[in-house]
């Protein structure tokens, strides 16, 4: 029992936390530009309203992908432990929340590719292609954490940083891993020199081109929560976890950093994205794998 | 298209016949957040379209009122008519109406759509916007100035919250005049999927 209510903790924590920061994103951004920019409750009014708008359907896949894609995430939200709000203990590990993770992806792609809109197919080749991209070096990252600690619980991981210090986190261990991480999560979260699949001013806005109301209102949240599993996941792999609050404002410094690198570049093309990221994180990713088999834990000679 | 004037093209005025009723608790509620973000789709039609990338850019920034420029008519809430409609996009403009969801609503720029401007009896172009679309608010001027079109989304802003822009429910209930007028206007091409024929 104490686990549903811990569950249902954890999502209202997600929610809120993370509209709240994509509501400031837009702030942030706006400031860069030099506007003034949208309140920074504005993203729950986008969201209220779209949920108050009528939708239609285009069959059954279509209405099942969506739902599909917000429980898949729903279900990886669980895993991820948010400082020491941890819903699972001793299940939280890395490959559970990669394995769930893909189920919100495909999905979205099952249902985008149901609405039979050409843009839509588009989008989701594109995304999946972006994916073949980032996961590969991000994977290769992980596991060089992974071989280190000798476990692959994400929250046991987060703990074993924290026995050392501020120098101990996987971020200063290991400088060239958290480089390939952070390429990656911007990769994960579609921000700007990576959001190919959405790109609206050539394939309309991809994927979510058919999507409208309540459709629209469902898969923005399934965003949101996907974001905060991936940040979440980035703070407590490379940046120690710690407890709710430390762990909330890590998420935050995170978070905006790539906002605010999104804000000043553009657009990658799809044959440019795949092959930056075989190029620079890979090579990287390679590097940091093989300092850490071969010297033990990480760059920590120097420490 | 400029009206031939021994047609009359309509017996009655909809715009004058009223089809408010009263607003459910959840209408209501749900007009506050929707007259808080509006999402347009910049399919934008005719000169008066320059007018908008100053909206929205740094200078009058449309984002702190809750503008966002939205790519697909499916996730818009407002279509504007930025200016002069030739027939050809007239077809187009109704395809994409019909297409969005359904709390929607139309804005017209300029005095093209008002009573065809500068094109009042052109041949290609059609003189009143409201014979074919339910307009909810025309904004004046050739072309209004980014300060017209921010005054002119406020007011937008205000009906909605009112409840007073109910173009879509007019659209719904008198389609069958609208229908006509449309065909009327587009000649022998009927409105139907010409990318599926
Ligand atoms: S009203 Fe003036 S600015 Fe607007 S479309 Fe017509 S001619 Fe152009």
């Amino acid at each position: 029992m104490s686990t549903f209510f811990l569950a249902v903790a954890l999502l209202l924590l997600a929610f809120f936390w993370q509209i709240t920061l994509s509501g400031i994103q837009r702030k942030v951004t706006a400031r860069i530009h030099r506007r003034v920019g949208s309140p920074w409750y504005q993203n729950f009014i986008d969201l209220f309203k779209a949920w108050s708008k009528s939708s239609i359907s285009h069959g059954f896949i279509y209405d099942f992908g969506v739902l599909m894609a917000l429980g898949g995430t729903i279900a990886t939200l669980i895993f991820v432990p948010a400082g020491n709000l941890i819903v699972f203990k001793n299940l939280d590990n890395f490959f559970v929340i990669v394995y769930l993770l893909a189920i919100g992806s495909l999905g979205m792609a099952m249902s985008a590719v149901g609405s039979g809109n050409p843009w839509a197919s588009i989008g989701v080749m594109r995304a999946l292609t972006q994916m073949l991209g980032y996961e590969l070096p991000y994977i290769m990252t992980v596991f060089g954490i992974i071989y280190a600690n000798k476990t692959a619980s994400i929250h046991a991981i987060a703990e074993a940083q924290q026995t050392m210090g501020i120098m101990g986190w996987n971020m200063f261990r290991m400088p060239l891993g958290v480089i390939v991480g952070f390429i990656s999560l911007m990769g994960m979260l579609g921000k700007k020199p990576f959001d190919t699949p959405i790109a609206p001013a050539e394939i309309a806005s991809g994927p979510l081109v058919e999507y409208g109301g309540k459709h629209l209102g469902m898969l923005m949240l399934q965003h949101e929560f996907a974001t905060f599993v991936e940040v979440g996941l980035f703070v407590n792999l490379f940046m120690g976890g710690g407890t709710i609050i430390t762990f909330l404002i890590k998420y935050f410094v995170v978070y905006m950093l790539a906002t605010m690198i999104a804000s000043v570049v553009a657009r990658f093309k799809i044959d440019q994205l795949v092959t930056f990221y075989y190029k620079v994180p890979l090579a990287l990713a390679f590097i940091q794998t093989a300092i850490i088999i071969f010297t033990g834990l990480g760059v920590s000679i120097w420490l | 298209m400029a009206l031939n004037e021994n047609e009359k093209i309509n017996e009655i005025d909809v715009n004058e016949l009223d089809c408010r009723d009263t607003l459910t608790f959840w209408e209501k509620f749900g007009n506050i957040f929707r007259s808080k973000s509006i999402w347009m789709l910049h399919y934008c039609t005719g000169c008066g379209a320059m007018e908008l990338p100053p909206t929205m850019t740094s200078r009058f920034d449309m984002e702190r009122i809750g503008m966002a420029p939205m790519a697909t008519p499916r996730q818009a809430d407002v279509l504007l008519i930025t200016g002069y409609l030739s027939v050809k996009t007239l077809r187009r403009i109704i395809y994409t109406y019909e297409q969005m969801q359904n709390p929607k609503y139309v804005v017209g720029f300029g005095s093209c759509t008002l009573n065809g401007g500068v094109y009042y009896d052109s041949y290609a172009v059609i003189s009143r916007l409201d014979y074919y679309l339910p307009v909810d608010l025309y904004i004046a001027g050739c072309m209004p100035r980014p300060e017209a079109v921010m005054s002119g989304f406020k007011k937008l802003m205000d009906m909605i919250k009112k409840g007073e822009a109910l173009g879509w429910k007019r659209y719904q209930k008198y389609y069958d005049w609208y229908k006509k007028n449309q065909v009327r206007a587009l000649g022998e091409v009927y409105v139907k999927d010409e990318f599926h024929e």
